[in-house]
């Protein structure tokens, strides 16, 4: 399942990138075409970020995963580099665990 | 064409930022790599998305979903939909690149956030920089970010349980440093904050994978239409 995954992703992804470069600019030029393809990323994000913070399968949790985001958020508003972010975030959480 | 003189330090400046975008954006391979065996991805698994997919939040986006219990179809819509910006850029990098054939073929593959930025913001010292801008950025974003990817899914198989290193938190973090730099101006902050609430609205009613869908569609749909009626 997983290697179907990766193979139907990949294929999806690629064939985007060739039709981009492929087609007349004019037809992805449309502005709801542009105004989409600003905000499906950031809600695609938004979304994934909130659904692996707090829920587990079906269920909405609170744990030490949301004090690991929140730091990452901290850290966020301190500018401090992707790798810093990510590694805050499973610092704080892996303490969280360990203290409680 | 640019005379000989005037290129090279042109040429010197494009590889310079190419290599340094190259370089930041292979380490962040390591934690693609890491949460790739997090999410129980073997090594081959992990390393196959970034020499087949090679786009950063799509590939996060299809671990992500598949770590959290959904299956293969939501989390390729998932990375589908986040990869959908990558047709916009080819679109404006068509007329710089002017790829025929094979050419157009590899070229496709590196067409991502960073190879475009470059290409673009090289494309002002001339057509001949962009060009370059592109090919050596998707070059060194390829090559560092495709051996990051080992490293960190051998060093992830290592670890035990990837929840008593936080790993588990480092997922939504690296969702979030992806976002944050697109949040600029209100409509992308309603966007995101509507994204985040709609998925976690429908959580406990559609199956794992798939809130993730449904609050981008929403979203995006909300935000188009709301910003049309207001023009």
């Amino acid at each position: 399942m997983t290697w179907t995954a990766i193979l139907l992703s990949a294929a999806g992804c690629y064939l985007l990138k060739l039709v981009g470069l492929s087609v007349p600019q004019r037809l992805l030029e449309h502005p709801v075409a542009a105004r989409v393809a600003a905000l499906l990323p950031v809600a695609l994000l938004a979304a994934l970020a909130a659904v692996q913070t707090s829920t587990d399968g079906t269920r909405l949790v609170v744990d030490a995963r949301l004090a690991g985001v929140a730091a990452a958020v901290v850290a966020l508003l301190l500018r401090a580099p992707f790798l810093v972010v990510v590694g805050v975030a499973a610092a704080t959480a892996a303490l969280v665990r360990l203290v409680s | 064409m640019n005379h000989d003189s005037t290129w090279a330090p042109v040429r010197a400046k494009v590889l310079r930022t190419s290599a340094g975008v190259g370089v930041a954006t292979g380490a962040y391979g390591l934690s693609f790599g890491a949460l790739g065996s997090a999410a129980d991805l073997t090594v081959a698994q992990t390393c196959a998305l970034s020499v087949l997919l090679f786009s950063g939040g799509s590939q996060f986006a299809l671990v992500g979903v598949l770590g959290g219990g959904g299956n293969a179809l939501s989390g390729s819509a998932s990375a589908i939909l986040l990869g959908a910006r990558n047709m916009l850029y080819g679109a404006r990098l068509a007329p710089l690149l002017r790829l025929r054939g094979v050419q157009r073929a590899v070229g496709a593959q590196l067409v991502i956030d960073e190879s475009t930025a470059v290409a673009l913001s090289s494309e002002g010292h001339g057509e001949r920089a962009g060009r370059l801008g592109f090919w050596a950025t998707g070059l060194a974003v390829f090559v560092l970010w495709n051996l990051a990817t080992l490293l960190g899914a051998v060093a992830g198989q290592a670890i035990g349980d990837p929840r008593d290193l936080g790993l588990d938190a480092a997922v939504p973090a690296a969702f979030l440093a992806l976002l944050a730099p697109r949040l600029r101006g209100r409509s992308l902050w309603s966007t995101a904050l509507l994204g985040a609430a709609v998925a976690l609205a429908v959580v406990p009613v559609v199956p794992a994978g798939v809130p993730v869908l449904v609050a981008a569609l929403v979203a995006v749909v909300a935000v188009v239409v709301r910003r049309q009626e207001a023009t």
